[in-house]
Parts: structure tokens; C-alpha cells; sequence
């Protein structure tokens, strides 16, 4: 039998002259790249670039590197094309990769500048003035009505629920079983120090977690892992989802591997089971039948929670969101082909989809168009690196963001894009007792609150040049925006002028 | 229209004269107001909007236009047949002034419905698009919807003013050799406003002046509204065609539209135009502090951020505001049953030498001037 085809990724180097024999790398590394034989010897077919080991070592004496190119160079056929076909020719399986499109598409976000303000309308300097960053996230009507009662002007219109957020950033949906619950407990703290929100993602929520309850959205998927009456009533809001941007159109993929007895537990489904949950809900093949759903949660919580619905923005992606709103949802959360995942086939994740800057300008201009748009909270997802795409996005027409991989990197990941294997080693996507115990829920959730806390003064920055001192005077602005180096048709879709104009 | 430019930021002054027993005063004292902030402004547009000036039509539509030809006049004029019925139609009065040049034609009509158009007009896509059909405000929709084609699809032409009883004179040039060409110290009215500008990237044109108005609205601002963005695009759900591609316009049909159309009182639509900080809302008492909220959350779109200063008309009203943190001035006084509002405390003791009160109005709170109980306008 011949040896495997496919070369390693990356090359590790010990300084054997540094290296003192502590073995803290084989410790911590989680894909067993590591071992000790006299000396640390590294099998480089197996190192993922996760950059714990470098991160570890006390004396610095590790490197990984890029392996050297092993192939011709060839344009049309990348080094990531044949390491496929081989890994395909020996396998005759799927490639299954973790997190988001890493392809070079081009990123809108990189070719939108945002505007400031100079002399005829003053900046304002946000660490003088107040600026507000509060959201409501919940289905808003198109005009209120008033009555006289004991010779005061009051409420006619009662509103639908709204959660407060005190930022227009939450965390977008990663199941318990995809990250550890240490993972999870540090997103929930997060969402509570910094008036956010965390999302369960698929997975059901532990019974740890129920005390940060007003502060997590619930999700309804296909599979209906961990679904029941308690579950829905502990959410601030639930969220039946559709699809996710790294897969539209599939369902999901929890390896039995990373099925332990809690996660089993909190999912409802047996130990060691692979969690696949539906491409489709079995109960949902129109919108009608959506609607439904949405209706049927709603009673289910008695119409205290706004009910919303995640969709990855595909081609259509506008019209399938008025649907969505005139179904009855109170928000619609887009998930862009960035948007990250802990498995996906790397096919699907890598082709398809739209970028959701494209997919955001769509949906509420379609929204505006049929007057709908009040009706539902816009949240915008998928590949938000900094709180300059999420200013654009607001800009462009979002309520709020969701972010999933930049609360993993806050919490330490490295983005090595191997989630699938429930091997992480920084205890985040992995479920084995001696990774998940790595991450402090504690310190994370630190680590991610003052990533909120520093996007939001950020944000405040942004206002303050643009010389507004509240949110949604940003929201749907596009004015605000001007696109470099796009053309015509790309800027009509987008909304906004080139820059000069 | 010659001249027309994308959005133009711009410096001013402004100046409003209320009486609120609805006598009529002439327009001279106006002008003598904002003549005293001539500094305020740099020639490139000044304008006066005049309430209770046509009794003897205050019934009527007035039309005031501004044409760039005798082409677009003639266009407009076939539009206004068709859509109305014109009982008047003249040239707006003007005296030859030494630094008023190149004015466009200025012409004025006043007209009455035609039987019937409204009820078609109430059963028409439009107006369900506006969401009013059958509802009783159709009559003011429709000339809503006949103000906006105009100014949308016909080249060259512009509506200075849509309301009953009150008109707007306005162009390019310092505000107090606009009032003297417009003959405005030959009108009497009970309300007048004034705006002399400072457009700060391109030149002014006519139609770019303020006042800005839709039907009996009149807006004259200072400062520039730095949500212009979303503002529009809000409007346009509700049928509004900001085609000035000037900020102050969307002031005037976010009035009619929450006041107007929606129902709510002058005092909640300044609360959502200014509305107060979240941090002032939580300290409301309970039921004050669900409407704030409420107000803020449904109307957030409609939220007016960036510096401002306004003396909104309509009729048998005055209205006073700025922004929330008060980025431009506005001082009021008072005189026995007169209401001034201007720029600046000069200004209006330059009319009114002692004057009963005079005070600065605190920031986001307006001043809601209304005539004497059972004073008609």
C-alpha cells in the first residue's frame, strides 16, 4: 500500500537547542502532531497551524511554517484543489473543513468607506456628549396610536416584545456539541455583562445556562435537538433556523464523536450519536408552512418573545425575507456566505451563498419598497471582522449583528479551521474533558465582553465623526457610504455612490 | 431646475413672527428681523413664508411655482388643468431690485379640486401605497401626489408652496433684498417666517431656498441634518419623493407625515423628531417612559441628528426646536400675544425692543405656538 498522497500543510520546527524536554507541546497539542521520543519529534501530517504548542512553550523554541511548495505552480489547478482530489481518490468521502469561506472573493466591506463630518455639521466628540448604541430588537409597527386616559396621553398601540440591546452586536448561533459548554457559559456571562445577546445555536440549552436565560436566543432547527417547552420559555427570543451561510440549503453535522453524555442530555439524543439534523424541517415546505411554525412558537410562548427566523442569503434572498416578514416573524437574521460553521462540506461552504453586504442592501430595499420594512428586526451576519463592518452594515440597512468566528477568536481560537474534528486545541470546538477544561468560561467571557466593549466605543468614534449621536440615525443610511472600486452595478445593488460623487 | 445640485449643507439664520390673536401684521417687520443677521448669511438664498395672506382665497390651493422656462410653465399649466381647477392663475408681484438677478418665472394659481378626483384617486395604487385610502386625509394626499410629480417629472418647474391661505417667497439673494423684489412688506399675515442662507459647497438656486413645504407646512432651518440618509429612505416607504436633494425637505414631510397622516400630536412628533436620551427615557415616570419608548423605538427612522435650529409653520401654528444637544441657537420672546423665534435675542429686539420675556429655548424641547382659544386663523 502506498503512503498517503496528500502532503502536509505545515512544516514544525523545534529548536532543539532551546527546547528544555518539558513536553508542555505534547500536552497541549489536540491532534496528536506531538510526540516525545527522546526529544519532541513532530508528524507534520498532522499539525493544523492551531498555533497552541507555539503559543505554550515556555521557551519559545517552536515554529510553525507554510510548508514548501510541493507542486508546480499552476494557476488554474491551486495547491488546495489536487490536496482535495487526493484526499477524495483515498476517502471516496465528502471534505469536511470548519468555519467560514476562507476563498478570495472580494470582501464589500473592503470597498465601502464610511463618511465624517467637517465644519457645516459638527462632529461630535463621543467622550462628551452622550451616544447611544441601544437596539430593540422586535417587530416594530408602522405608526402608533394614543388614547386619553385619566386626563393623560397613553399607549393605544401595544407593541410587540423587543429585547433591549445595549449594543447593536450579539453573538451569532453556535450549538453546545459544536463548542464546549465552557464555550458556551463564557458567550451567555458575555451577552449579560455587555447587554447582548448569545445564541444556542441548534444544540439545546445546558441547565447551566438557564440563569442567563434573558439574554439567550433559542433556536428551533430542523433537527430539534433539546427543543421543549422549558427550553423555548427560558429564551429572551427564539429562532427557528432556516439555514446558515456556510451551508446553505444542508442540515447540520454533529460527529458522534463529539456527542458526550451532557451533550446527549441537552440535545435529547443518545450518547455517541452523529447529530444530523434535516436539509429541510420536515414540517416546513412553504412559506405557509413557516408561518405556521412561527405562530405555533409563539403560542408556545404565549407572544412574550419576539420569533424570529435564520436564513443564509442566497440569490432570492430579498424576496424570501418579505415572505418572512409577512409571515409573522419579528426578525430576520441573514447569514452571509462567510458565516462560519463547525462542519461543513468545504464544496458547499466555498460555493455557495452571496456576500451579505449584497444580500442586507437587497433585503430592505425590498422591504422598503412593500413598506414592510418596520416590521422586523434586520440582523446581519456572516464574516463581520471589526466594528467598521459592522457600521456598514447598519449603514447599509441592518438593525444589528450577529458574530460567531470573532467571538471565537476573542476566546483564543486561531482559526485553524478544524472544528469538524472535535479536536481543539484551545478547548473551544471539542467536547474531550482535558481540551474543554482549558478555557476558563470565566476569563472568556472577559475576553469577550471587552471585544463588545471595544467594537461599541469604536462605534460610538464612528457616530461621532459622522456627527450623529444615536444608532439609528446610522441604520439604513447610505448615504453615509461611498463604494471605491466598484462599478455601476455593483454600487445600484448596494445603494450607494462612488466615492467623489 | 438650473442650478440643481446634490445636497447642499448650509449656515443660516431664521427668524418666525407669531400673533396669536390672528391679527394680521405686514410682512415689513419680517424683514426687518432677518435684515439685522445679515452676516448670518452669505447672499446665496433667503425666503419668507407668509400664513393668513390670501384671505380672500383661504380656501384655495395656492400654488406658488418657480419655472426655468416658458416651456416647463406651459407643461406644469397642462398638468394643473388637467388636475384641478385653476380660479386664479397670475405672475407672483415683484419690484426690480439691484441685486436680485436671473430670477426663473414666478407665477402663482389658485386652485380647487375637481369632483370626483379625489375618490379615484383614494381608490388608486397610490394612494393605497400612501395608506390612507378612504380615510378622510385623501383630499391632502392627492395634492401631496400632485406637488411631488410635479417637482419629480416635470423639468424645470418647482413648487415654492402647496398650502391654503399662506404662501412662500424665496430665491437667490441676501433675505432682505428677497422680501423687497417679492414686495413682501405689501402682504399681511398673522405668522411670517424667514431664512437668510449660507450654502457652504455650491451655489444657491431658487428653488433651493427656504422655506421648504408640502401643503400648509413651511420649514425654515438652520443647520444640517446628518440623518438625511435614513430620513429619505424612511419617507419614501410612505410615498415621499425627496427630489431637492436638500436635508431641510425631509423636515416638512416628516410633519405631515406623523402629524398629518398618523395622528400624532405636535408635542410626540417633536418627541420623535428630537427625541430624548435613553438615559433621560429610563428616568421618565412609567407611562411618560412607555410612550418615549415607544415613540423612539416605532420612530427611530424618523429621528432628525445632526445640528438644527427650525421655525416650522403650519397653519394657526408655530413651532420651535433644535436638536437634542443644541448644536445651533434659537431664542424666544414674547410680547403680549406675539411670538418671536429667531437665531438670535437681536433680531427679535430689533422689532420688539422690550419685549414681555426672552428666552433660550433648551435643547430638543420644542415651543409649540398656538393661536388664542377660539381665534381662527
Amino acid at each position: 500500500m502506498i503512503r498517503s498522497l496528500v502532503s502536509p500543510e505545515f512544516l514544525v520546527k523545534i529548536d532543539h537547542q532551546q527546547c528544555r524536554r518539558c513536553k508542555r507541546c505534547v500536552l497541549n497539542c489536540g491532534f496528536g502532531a506531538l510526540s516525545f521520543m527522546d526529544r519532541v519529534v513532530p508528524d507534520n501530517n498532522k499539525c493544523v497551524a492551531c498555533q497552541r504548542c507555539v503559543t505554550f512553550c515556555p521557551e519559545g523554541a517552536i515554529t510553525v511554517e507554510r510548508h514548501p511548495l510541493t507542486f508546480k505552480n499552476n494557476w488554474h489547478w491551486s495547491v488546495d484543489n489536487i490536496r482535495a482530489i487526493y484526499k477524495q481518490a483515498e476517502s471516496g468521502a465528502m471534505v469536511v473543513t470548519g468555519m467560514g469561506n476562507d476563498r478570495p472573493y472580494i470582501s464589500y466591506f473592503d470597498h465601502m468607506v464610511l463618511d465624517a463630518c467637517q465644519v457645516t455639521n459638527p462632529s461630535i466628540d463621543p467622550l462628551r456628549e452622550p451616544m447611544e448604541l441601544r437596539t430593540y430588537l422586535g417587530s416594530k409597527p408602522n405608526a402608533l396610536q394614543f388614547k386619553e386616559q385619566d386626563g393623560e396621553v397613553a399607549l393605544d398601540t401595544r407593541l410587540s416584545p423587543q429585547v433591549i440591546l445595549e449594543t447593536p452586536i450579539i453573538f451569532g448561533a453556535m450549538s453546545y456539541g459544536a463548542v464546549s459548554l465552557q464555550a458556551h457559559k463564557a458567550l451567555a456571562k458575555a451577552a449579560s455583562i455587555a447587554g447582548s445577546l448569545m445564541n444556542t445555536g441548534e444544540g439545546g440549552l445546558h441547565k447551566e445556562l438557564y440563569p442567563y436565560g434573558d439574554r439567550i436566543i433559542v433556536q428551533v432547527a430542523s433537527g430539534r435537538f433539546g427543543v421543549n417547552q422549558e427550553y423555548l420559555e427560558r429564551g429572551a427570543a427564539v429562532e427557528i433556523k432556516i439555514g446558515q451561510g456556510a451551508k446553505p440549503g444542508i442540515g447540520g453535522h454533529l460527529p458522534g464523536e463529539k456527542v458526550s453524555q451532557e451533550v446527549s442530555q441537552t440535545r435529547m439524543i443518545p450518547e455517541g450519536s452523529d447529530a444530523l439534523s434535516p436539509a429541510p424541517h420536515h414540517d416546513i415546505y412553504s412559506i405557509e408552512d413557516l408561518s405556521q411554525l412561527i405562530y405555533s412558537l409563539k403560542e408556545a410562548t404565549r407572544y412574550t418573545k419576539p420569533v424570529g427566523v435564520k436564513i443564509a442569503a442566497v440569490h432570492n434572498v430579498a424576496a424570501i425575507a418579505s415572505g418572512i416578514a409577512r409571515a409573522g416573524a419579528d426578525y430576520v437574521y441573514i447569514d452571509g456566505f462567510r458565516g462560519g460553521t463547525g462542519a461543513a462540506p468545504t464544496i458547499i461552504r466555498d460555493n455557495i451563498g452571496i456576500p451579505v453586504e449584497m444580500a442586507i442592501a437587497a433585503v430592505d430595499d425590498r422591504l422598503r419598497q412593500e413598506g414592510i420594512r418596520n416590521q422586523v428586526t434586520l440582523v446581519a451576519a456572516g464574516g463581520i471582522r471589526n466594528s467598521g463592518d459592522v457600521a456598514k452594515a447598519i449603514a447599509l440597512g441592518a438593525d444589528l449583528v450577529a458574530i460567531g468566528t470573532a467571538a471565537l477568536l476573542a476566546m483564543g481560537c486561531h482559526l485553524c479551521q478544524k472544528c469538524n474534528t472535535g479536536n481543539c486545541s484551545w478547548g473551544i470546538t471539542t467536547q474531550r474533558p482535558e481540551l474543554t477544561a482549558r478555557l476558563d468560561p470565566e476569563e472568556a467571557a472577559e475576553r469577550l465582553a471587552n471585544l463588545l466593549r471595544g467594537w461599541s466605543l469604536e462605534l460610538k468614534e464612528i457616530l461621532g465623526a459622522l456627527g450623529v449621536n444615536a444608532i439609528e440615525s446610522l441604520r439604513g443610511s447610505r448615504e453615509r457610504l461611498r463604494g471605491v472600486g466598484l462599478n455601476q452595478v455593483e454600487l445600484d445593488v448596494l445603494g450607494i455612490k462612488p466615492a467623489g460623487r | 431646475m438650473k442650478g440643481t445640485s446634490p445636497r447642499i449643507p448650509s449656515g443660516c439664520s431664521i427668524t418666525g413672527i407669531f400673533n396669536r390673536k390672528a391679527k394680521r401684521f405686514s410682512g415689513a417687520d419680517v424683514i426687518k428681523s432677518i435684515r439685522l443677521m445679515h452676516d448670518r448669511s452669505n447672499g446665496l438664498g433667503g425666503g419668507f413664508a407668509g400664513y393668513g395672506i390670501y384671505p380672500q382665497y383661504r380656501d384655495h390651493y395656492a400654488f406658488h411655482m418657480l419655472y426655468d422656462s416658458e416651456a416647463s410653465q406651459r407643461e406644469t399649466e397642462r398638468f394643473l388643468e388637467k388636475n384641478f381647477i385653476i380660479d386664479r392663475s397670475e405672475p407672483i408681484p415683484t419690484r426690480p431690485h439691484p441685486n436680485i438677478t436671473d430670477a426663473p418665472i414666478l407665477w402663482r394659481y389658485f386652485l380647487r379640486l375637481k369632483p370626483y378626483v379625489v375618490e379615484q384617486f383614494s381608490a388608486s395604487q397610490d394612494a393605497k401605497h400612501m395608506g390612507e385610502a378612504g380615510n378622510g386625509l385623501s383630499e391632502k394626499n392627492y395634492v401631496v401626489r400632485q406637488v411631488m410629480d410635479i417637482n419629480q417629472q416635470i423639468d424645470g418647474a418647482f413648487v415654492a408652496s402647496s398650502g391654503k391661505n399662506m404662501g412662500v417667497f424665496k430665491g437667490v439673494g441676501y433675505p432682505e433684498d428677497i422680501g423687497e423684489f417679492y414686495r413682501v412688506d405689501e402682504y399681511e399675515g398673522y405668522m411670517w417666517t424667514s431664512h437668510g442662507r449660507f450654502p457652504t459647497n455650491t451655489p444657491g438656486w431658487w428653488g433651493g431656498a427656504h422655506p421648504f413645504t408640502i401643503l400648509d407646512w413651511s420649514v425654515v432651518h438652520n443647520g444640517e441634518i446628518s440623518s438625511y440618509g435614513i430620513n429619505k429612505r424612511y419617507l419614501e416607504m410612505f410615498g415621499y419623493h425627496c427630489t431637492l436633494q436638500t436635508d431641510t425637505e425631509v423636515i416638512a414631510y416628516l410633519f405631515d407625515l406623523l402629524h398629518r397622516r398618523q395622528g400624532l400630536s405636535l408635542e410626540h412628533t417633536c418627541l420623535a423628531l428630537a427625541a430624548p436620551f435613553w438615559k433621560e427615557i429610563d428616568r421618565y415616570p412609567e407611562a411618560k417612559r412607555d410612550v418615549a419608548r415607544a415613540i423612539r423605538q416605532v420612530y427611530g427612522s424618523a429621528m432628525l441628528n445632526g445640528p438644527f435650529s427650525l421655525v416650522v409653520g403650519f397653519t394657526g401654528c408655530m413651532i420651535g426646536i433644535t436638536d437634542r444637544i443644541k448644536l445651533r441657537p434659537l431664542v424666544c420672546g414674547q410680547k403680549e400675544e406675539v411670538v418671536y423665534l429667531s437665531s438670535e435675542e437681536s433680531a427679535i429686539r430689533e422689532i420688539c425692543p422690550a419685549p414681555d420675556r426672552v428666552w433660550t429655548i433648551r435643547a430638543g424641547e420644542p415651543i409649540i405656538v398656538t393661536l388664542e382659544e377660539g381665534v381662527q386663523p
